[in-house]
């Protein structure tokens, strides 16, 4: 997508707001955190290359058009990128694996147990921390420590997504086809960055998974899984 | 004379080495540092594998301190995106604990509904949520959703968050998952999966007809590609 037709869609966005909108996966998804450090773009959880591992990416800050806006787009050493494992099925976290921005690196601590839960988090010092070079576009960094993996930089966003349509659909203006066909949509994402997040740890640090909570609602026969999510907390 | 020259040599090659083992990939490849992940404490080090002029501050050389509390928060997408409507209970969303958001479930279900309802008066008819392909009526799906907001991920086994190849649901969500299918098609195909699909004169609400086009979903750690730079 060429930059001005970004900032067309973009200025059609704000003019939507005012109505139903829909941005994304959770992009820009309240207005409370909408362009800010804490903004969650993205989560992804899955098995990694060596099937023994989970993988976790948090993207954030999207999107980022490429140029000058994802070669400034920086984390916030006031923003702490938490992974909320929890694997005992009360939607409690009882594992976190965070990291946080220092100088020109970012410091992962954990799989820990956390001193709190919740809403609110001090950084877990005496869980073991591993720290990588945050890297820029053309200076990709990755870093291993005790079978884990770190990363943490700008990426191409992998999401993809008719959002403007989308708008359309949800506004009643898409009426009667909806969606465009396949060659007549256009994924939004296409050529859009994000800033990634990402850590590949052993399942073996992450404990036995829980029945699956599908179970609560008649879903049967679903893999024993933990349930997952990504927090931004913002310094106090 | 000769052992004099011989040691500068040395000196150069020992300082060339250590020069590249530090030095940045210009090639943009994906590197790991190693130098400052020997385990011991060499070069001018302040600690074992910290300080100095190649590697990272020493841990308790940095501030860690102080309360950290949370701004936005996300398990499967679009949650509160699609399901919060308003911006004031998106925000509250995003501040509220995921153990804690039994409130939430009447709200999204109202939007669920205000979809069929906007899309229904379009058209001139009227229609409503029908209780989608895993079987879950409005209030049971809106439940899901709003109480029990991450993504499950089993360590054991196929993880993706609907794979129509295997039927594997659930169970994780990969860079190339098409979530926003799956997520049309579980708000909008009903039971078959299929009721607004674009097909027999229905519109097409269950498919936002586009894939993820040129990425590539085959890379080694960290995944994601590098970033589109033009």
């Amino acid at each position: 997508m060429k930059k001005t037709n970004l900032f067309a869609a973009i200025g059609g966005a704000c003019v939507l707001a005012l109505s139903i909108v829909f941005v994304a996966a959770d992009h820009i998804d309240a207005p409370a955190v909408a362009g800010t450090t804490t903004d969650i773009a993205d989560l992804y959880a899955f098995e990694g290359d060596n099937p023994n591992n989970t993988v976790l990416i948090a993207t954030l800050q999207g999107p980022l058009t490429p140029g000058t806006v994802t070669e400034n787009a920086a984390f916030d050493e006031d923003v702490l990128i938490e992974f909320n494992i929890d694997n005992t099925g009360d939607f409690v976290e009882d594992l976190v694996i965070q990291a946080i921005k220092r100088g020109d690196s970012m410091y992962f601590f954990g799989p820990a147990q956390p001193a709190q839960t919740g809403l609110s988090s001090e950084i877990a010092t005496f869980a073991g921390y591993t720290a990588v070079k945050i890297s820029t576009t053309d200076d990709v960094q990755t870093a291993t420590n005790n079978g884990m993996s770190f990363f943490a930089g700008p990426r191409r966003d992998a999401f993809y997504f008719d959002f403007n349509r989308f708008n359309e659909v949800v506004s009643g203006s898409a009426a009667p086809d909806g969606f465009f066909p396949p060659g007549t949509a256009d994924d939004f994402f296409d050529e859009l960055n994000v800033l990634a997040v990402a850590v590949e740890v052993p399942n073996s640090m992450l404990g036995s998974a829980p029945p699956h909570v599908g179970e609560l609602v008649g879903l049967t026969g679903l893999p024993a899984s933990y349930n997952v999510w990504v927090s931004a907390k913002r310094k106090q | 004379m000769k052992i004099y020259k011989f040691k500068l040599v040395c000196i150069a090659i020992c300082a060339t080495l250590l020069f590249v083992q530090c030095d940045d990939d210009e090639n943009g490849n994906v590197i790991v540092q190693e130098t400052c992940d020997d385990g011991i404490q060499n070069g001018d080090e302040e600690g074992i594998d910290c300080g100095g002029s190649a590697c990272e501050p020493c841990i308790d050389e940095i501030d860690f301190s102080g309360t950290y509390v949370q701004e936005d928060i996300m398990g499967r997408p679009g949650v509160n995106t699609v399901f919060s409507g308003a911006d004031n209970v998106k925000n509250m969303f995003n501040t509220s604990l995921v153990s804690d958001r039994m409130s939430f479930q009447a709200t999204f279900e109202e939007t669920l509904e205000d979809y069929h309802d906007v899309y229904g008066d379009a058209l001139g008819i009227t229609i409503d949520y029908e209780t989608n392909i895993l079987g879950l009526d409005a209030p049971t799906f809106t439940t899901v959703l709003a109480q029990f907001d991450a993504l499950q991920v089993a360590p054991n086994g196929q993880t993706t968050y609907y794979d129509p190849g295997t039927g594997v649901v659930l169970t994780g969500r990969t860079l190339a998952d098409d979530v926003i299918d799956i997520s049309l098609t579980l708000m909008f195909g009903g039971t078959s999966g299929t009721r607004f699909d674009g097909n027999n004169g229905t519109p097409q609400l269950t498919s936002d007809g586009v894939d993820s086009g040129d990425r590539d979903f085959t890379l080694p750690f960290p995944y994601l590609e590098t970033p589109i730079t033009q």
